[in-house]
C-alpha cells in the first residue's frame, strides 16, 4: 500500500511530474528569451509565478455565472493531467502493474485538461472567454482525430498490442522513429502535441492580442495557479509519450538517464522553436491543416506500416 | 521578508492602463519589455487580463471617461495589486492640468505607489522606479 502511494504522489507521480514540468517551462521560456535576443526569467521563475498565485492573490468570482462549476473546472483538469501523467510515467519507469489497454485510457485522459478549459470558460459568463471556448472546442475537434490515428498506427506498428509496456520493450533494439513510417507519425504528432499545449500557431483559444488570453480571463488567484500547474504537467508529459510511442521509451537508470533527459529537452526545443517561428493561424485553416493534411499523412503512415515499411 | 512577499516580488505581472496619452509614455513601456532592457529578467510579464495583474500601470492624463474606466479596472483587480502612474500626465496632470475635461492625476481616483515622472520618461527610469517599488516596505491593503 505505501509503496504505490509512493509511485502515485512522489516518484513518478504527481511531485516528479510537476517539478519537472516547472523546470520545463522555465526552459521553454529561457529558450523563447534567447531566440529574441533577450535574457530571460531566472531559473525559479515558474514555482514563484505558482506560488505567488496560490499564496498571495485573491481568486475573484463571476457575479453572473456558475461558481461552483468555475472553481471544480481547474481542479478537475489538475486531476486528468496528473492521472494520465501517472499512467505514462509508471510503465516508462519501468513498473509493471499488469494494466494493458492502458494507452486507450490515457488517450481520453490527455483530452480532459482541453475539455475543464471549455467548461471554466463558459461557466464564467464572459463573452470573451465564451469566444475562447468555442475556438478551444473547434481545435478539440481537428486534432482529436488526426491525434488517435498516430496512436492508432503506433499500435499497428507495434502489432496490435495495446500495452506501453509492451510498446516499450518492442523497440528496444531499433525505435519506431527508424522506419518512414515512424518519420511522418513523429511530424504528424509533434503538431498535434502543439495544439494540444495551445502553443502559438494554434493558440487562438488564449490569443493574448485579439481576446485577452480567452479562455482563462476570469481565472486569478489559485484557480489560475491550478492552470498554470497543468500547463506545466502537460508540458512535460506529453513530451515523455512521444519519447514511448516513437522514440524508444524514457528509461531512469544508469545511462539511459542521460539519453531521456536529452529526448525530453530535444522535443521541448523543437516545439519551442515551432512557436516562435510561425505565426497564429486562424481556426479555419487549423481545421483544414488537421483535417486534410495532418490526417492524410497519418493515413499514408498507416498504408506503409500495412506494406511493412 | 517573508515567505509570501518574496514570491510576489519575484513574479510581478503588469498590466498596461494607457489614458488620454500622446502614446510617448506607451512606447517606452514597451521599451521596457523589448531585448535591450528585457524586465522578464525579474520576472515581469505583460499580461492581457486585469484578473492575472500584480502591478497596474497608468500612464497618460486620465479624463472624465478615463476615470469611469480606470476605476472599474482597480475594482475588478484581485488584491494585493500595485499601482505606478507613469509619466508627467499621470502623475500630476502635465500640461492637460487645467484642461475642462481633465479628472484629477491617478492619485486623486485610486490609491498610488510609486510615480516615475519625465514626459517621457527613459525605460532606465521605469526600471529605477519599479525598483524603488520593490524595496519600499509594504503597506497593508484594503481589500476593496
Amino acid at each position: 500500500m505505501g509503496k504505490e502511494l509512493f509511485y502515485y504522489f512522489v516518484y513518478p507521480g504527481f511531485l516528479f511530474i510537476a517539478i519537472t514540468g516547472g523546470i520545463l517551462s522555465w526552459y521553454d521560456r529561457k529558450i523563447t528569451a534567447w531566440l529574441q535576443f533577450r535574457k530571460g526569467p531566472p531559473f525559479l521563475q515558474p514555482f514563484y509565478d505558482f506560488l505567488k498565485l496560490l499564496l498571495v492573490k485573491e481568486t475573484i468570482l463571476p457575479a453572473k455565472g456558475s461558481k461552483m462549476t468555475f472553481l471544480l473546472a481547474p481542479v478537475l483538469s489538475v486531476t486528468g493531467a496528473m492521472l494520465a501523467g501517472i499512467l505514462i510515467m509508471v510503465p516508462a519507469t519501468g513498473i509493471d502493474t499488469g494494466f494493458t489497454g492502458d494507452i486507450i485510457v490515457i488517450f481520453y485522459l490527455l483530452t480532459i485538461p482541453s475539455l475543464t478549459y471549455i467548461i471554466g470558460a463558459l461557466a464564467s459568463g464572459n463573452p470573451l472567454a465564451a469566444v475562447g471556448a468555442s475556438r478551444e472546442m473547434k481545435l478539440i475537434i481537428s486534432y482529436e482525430l488526426t491525434f488517435l490515428l498516430a496512436v492508432a498506427a503506433v499500435i499497428m506498428k507495434a502489432g496490435l498490442s495495446i500495452s506501453m509496456l509492451d510498446i516499450i520493450a518492442l523497440q528496444q533494439d531499433g525505435a519506431f522513429i527508424g522506419s518512414i513510417s515512424g518519420i511522418l507519425l513523429f511530424v504528424v504528432i509533434i503538431l498535434t502535441m502543439q495544439a494540444k499545449l495551445g502553443m502559438v500557431p494554434f493558440d487562438m483559444a488564449e490569443a493574448e492580442t485579439e481576446i485577452t488570453h480567452g479562455s482563462f480571463i476570469e481565472y486569478s488567484g489559485s484557480a489560475y495557479a491550478l492552470i498554470k500547474l497543468t500547463k506545466y504537467i502537460m508540458l512535460f508529459i506529453l513530451p515523455v509519450f512521444l519519447c514511448i510511442l516513437l522514440l524508444g521509451g524514457f528509461r531512469l537508470d544508469g545511462i539511459h538517464i542521460l539519453w531521456s533527459v536529452l529526448k525530453v529537452l530535444g522535443i521541448v526545443l523543437l516545439l519551442t522553436i515551432i512557436r516562435n517561428t510561425n505565426p497564429r493561424v486562424k481556426i479555419a485553416q487549423a481545421m483544414r491543416f488537421f483535417f486534410i493534411w495532418m490526417n492524410l499523412i497519418a493515413i499514408i503512415a498507416i498504408v506503409l506500416i500495412l506494406f511493412g515499411f | 521578508m517573508g515567505f509570501k512577499e518574496f514570491c510576489f516580488k519575484k513574479s510581478l505581472w503588469l498590466f498596461h492602463f494607457g489614458g488620454a496619452s500622446c502614446n510617448n509614455c506607451d512606447i517606452e513601456i514597451l521599451a521596457c519589455l523589448t531585448p535591450r532592457f528585457d524586465v522578464e529578467r525579474f520576472g515581469m510579464q505583460l499580461v492581457g487580463s486585469i484578473r492575472h495583474a500584480d502591478v497596474l500601470l497608468v500612464n497618460g492624463s486620465i479624463n472624465q471617461k478615463d476615470k469611469v474606466r480606470l476605476l472599474e479596472l482597480y475594482r475588478q483587480a484581485p488584491k494585493p495589486i500595485l499601482v505606478v502612474a507613469i509619466g508627467a500626465c499621470g502623475c500630476t496632470g502635465g500640461i492637460f492640468a487645467e484642461s475642462n475635461v481633465f479628472a484629477g492625476p491617478v492619485d486623486k481616483i485610486i490609491p498610488v505607489d510609486a510615480y516615475v515622472p519625465g514626459c517621457p520618461p527613459k525605460p532606465e527610469a521605469i526600471i529605477a522606479g519599479i525598483v524603488k517599488l520593490l524595496n519600499k516596505k509594504p503597506a497593508k491593503q484594503k481589500t476593496a
